[in-house]
């Protein structure tokens, strides 16, 4: 075999191994392109640092609420109001019931979405119930409370804005941090939230 | 492996094939190699087509027939597992075993053993397939494009056997590639620039670098389904932070290149037998190569089009569809190059010609549709309909298929030393045509209609038009057991073939005698 033909193997074996890799860079590459683009509705899962970004002269907007279960989660789980309109440049607070209909104890994981997926970047939590993974008793029940906020950068396209939570069974996974909202959470006092601001 | 290169300075004797079923387990020739694909690849195809038969038997009256719906999930699932990885891309390499050293004018292919290795892991890879549907939970069931979750929460458990040989057929198809790449960047015959190369030879150039490119992410895909399967991560479950429609992003980046990779070899056979059968050179050599690369090129940025319904924000689907109707600009190109080769020519209708004909027009109806399913508003109605599966049925069965079916009648004088059966290859040919026309062109209207694909009972008003359409698939399922019939018969005996076999054939695999040799070029021919 001649030199030419070994450097051309060897090339094509560095580029089979270089795209294998890249197919698995393709994952944080995909958060960070949906993280930064705020495409795929994807809402950071912290806290904002900055409480004091309220202002005044905004507008109102509708907000409408969606709870989804996962699969087979068994919670009953809906928000206390399907509608509500806000202004923006204003925190607003709303709450959503949930109950564990089981007689186990179980743990849940709320995952927000946001339609449509330009608005994603323009919406602030202080606090929400998804920042963290809720334990509940056989048959207890709560409400739970998220503390948000549309900046007046809203598109002026957007006069409704749909925000979805789908609740998952996380028992199996409890105190398994997810990928993006460990940083400033602490789990054990999860509802203290000066502790992350 | 050096030898095979040097080899003829010491060892001028040229030895035959050793002799009985070892020759074929042991062997590092090329034409083996290729004839080991290419009756693989036939056995699969007969596979695959044998199940497309329990599909359409199901789909000839509305309501369950004959056989459970998740069985007929098991299917349609193996069904295009077994087409596109079984039958279209073996049947593509073992082409390229036989003929791109004979067109480049070298002794054999750059890696001889890793030949060997490519096409015998091949089998065990289907063995392994076939074998999920004996296991408890049945076989892969949730589509050939797998996505998660269906592939992964809610999958049978031979899910897991259908990765291994996944990846199995992944390795195959590199080392197939790297060996493809190497013979031809440098094995050339002297005097061969890339220009003056056959369009096979560039055809498969470009199809092994999108191999090379896309294969490891397929591999990448099925081993992070395999880590959230059974190693508990999360690539693909939002409950652990992962989301599903990444799964669709990974596995179309690989997916649209795929298709390409189906139907570029096809591009330079049909390039070919037009060009002898219109006896004229070729419309506008240097402008298919440019066309086949700008398509290559292309496929990497129009994936998200599979997935216009899964909520892309609008400037995606702005540039998904844009960019996918760029493609129409090379492909009408390449057609347009083999409608004027045809131009005045001297045309004679012999079976390969007629298969590559057909491939034009009806490759060219494919394409029409696919451009229909490009726009993006139009596409949300046409989504997981059978507009759909009538589109790419027609760019892989009288696109891709009939492309291999007219490189087998076009070349199989040179391959045996016998010319084939002219009468019962054109019976084979109208049978197969009118078998595939009377097949898919039918679910276009229930598509457009609205039945939806992967189902197995559908609403009655399109009970006509299946049965219609199951009639034909029958059809052309029956004329390919001719086929079989007549490739045997042609290996069997037949007219004895000269070496350059058409009347307008040219290149250097028409230059040796038919049959070819077993070691052609061993001292490479010069050319001008």
């Amino acid at each position: 075999m001649n030199e030419g033909s070994k450097k051309t193997i060897k090339t094509l074996c560095f580029a089979v191994i270089g795209m294998f890799t890249f197919s698995f860079a393709l994952v944080p590459l995909y958060n960070v392109f949906c993280e930064v683009t705020g495409l795929n509705g994807k809402i950071e899962l912290r806290a904002t640092n900055n409480k004091n970004i309220e202002s005044e002269n905004g507008r109102d907007i509708s907000i409408q609420f969606v709870s989804h279960n996962n699969e087979e989660m068994p919670w009953a789980f809906k928000p206390t109001e399907d509608n509500i309109k806000v202004t923006t440049g204003k925190y607003h607070t709303a709450t959503f019931y949930v109950k564990n209909t089981t007689n186990k104890r179980m743990v849940a994981q709320a995952i927000p979405s946001v339609a449509p997926s330009n608005a994603a970047a323009h919406l602030k939590k202080l606090e929400c119930f998804c920042f963290e993974q809720q334990e509940l008793a056989p048959g207890e029940e709560a409400l739970l409370p998220v503390k948000l906020i549309f900046d007046n950068e809203l598109p002026s396209s957007i006069n409704s804005v749909v925000l979805s939570y789908t609740i998952f069974d996380v028992t199996e996974y409890k105190d398994v941090e997810l990928t993006n909202n460990h940083n400033e959470m602490d789990h054990a006092n999860g509802h203290d939230m000066e502790s992350s601001l | 492996m050096s030898a095979v290169i040097e080899s003829h300075g010491h060892d001028d004797h040229h030895h035959g094939p050793a002799k009985g079923l070892t020759r074929w387990l042991y062997t590092t020739n090329h034409k083996d190699i290729g004839t080991l694909y290419l009756w693989f690849s036939f056995a699969m195809f007969l596979i695959g087509g044998a199940m497309a038969m329990v599909i359409r038997a199901e789909l000839f009256q509305p309501g369950m027939q004959i056989v459970e719906p998740e069985f007929y999930n098991q299917m349609l699932t193996l069904h295009g597992l077994i087409m596109v990885f079984g039958a279209v891309m073996p049947a593509f390499v073992g082409l390229a075993n036989w003929l791109v050293p004979m067109m480049v004018g070298a002794p054999d292919m750059a890696l001889p053993r890793m030949n060997n290795l490519s096409f015998w892991i091949l089998p065990f890879a289907f063995f392994i397939l076939l074998s999920s549907l004996l296991m408890e939970g049945g076989a892969p069931n949730f589509g050939w494009t797998f996505y998660a979750p269906l592939s992964t929460t809610y999958a049978p458990p031979s899910v897991t056997f259908f990765i291994f040989s996944v990846h199995i057929m992944g390795a195959s198809s590199i080392m197939g590639s790297i060996n493809v790449i190497v013979t031809i960047m440098n094995m050339r015959a002297p005097g061969m620039t890339l220009m003056k190369m056959p369009l096979f030879v560039w055809s498969w150039l470009i199809t092994a670098y999108l191999l090379i490119a896309v294969m490891p992410v397929l591999a990448g895909a099925v081993t992070m389904m395999l880590m959230d399967i059974h190693f508990g991560t999360s690539f693909f479950n939002a409950a652990g932070g992962g989301d599903p429609v990444l799964f669709q992003h990974i596995f179309w980046f690989f997916g649209h290149p795929e298709v390409y990779i189906m139907i570029l070899p096809a591009f330079g056979i049909t390039s070919h037998i037009i060009e002898t059968f219109s006896r004229k050179q070729l419309f506008g050599y240097a402008s298919m190569v440019w066309a086949m690369a700008s398509i290559a090129i292309l496929s990497f940025v129009v994936w998200a089009h599979h997935m216009f319904t899964v909520g892309l924000p609008l400037a995606a689907e702005l540039f998904f569809m844009w960019a996918t109707m760029l493609i129409a600009v090379p492909t009408g190109v390449k057609v347009f190059n083999w409608v004027t080769t045809m131009f005045k020519g001297s045309i004679t209708y012999e079976t390969p010609m007629l298969f590559a004909i057909a491939f034009v027009v009806l490759f060219t109806i494919g394409g029409f549709s696919g451009l229909m399913l490009a726009i993006t508003p139009a596409d949300f109605q046409y989504h997981d309909t059978y507009f759909v599966v009538a589109h790419f049925h027609y760019v892989l069965v009288p696109g891709s298929i009939f492309s291999i079916m007219a490189a087998v009648y076009y070349w199989i004088p040179k391959w045996t030393g016998n010319m084939y059966d002219e009468r019962l290859g054109k019976l084979h040919f109208w049978l197969s045509f009118i078998g595939v026309n009377v097949t898919f062109f039918p679910q276009h209207w229930i598509g457009l209609a609205g039945m939806p694909r992967r189902i197995p009972d559908y609403a009655l008003q399109f009970a006509d038009w299946n049965m219609i359409s199951s009639v034909g698939a029958f059809l052309f399922g029956a004329s390919q057991i001719l086929f079989l019939f007549i490739v045997i018969k042609t290996v069997m005996g037949g007219k004895k073939a000269t070496p350059e076999v058409w009347e307008g054939s040219r290149g250097l695999e028409w230059t040796v005698e038919s049959p070819a040799p077993y070691h052609t070029f061993t001292t490479p021919p010069k050319v001008s």
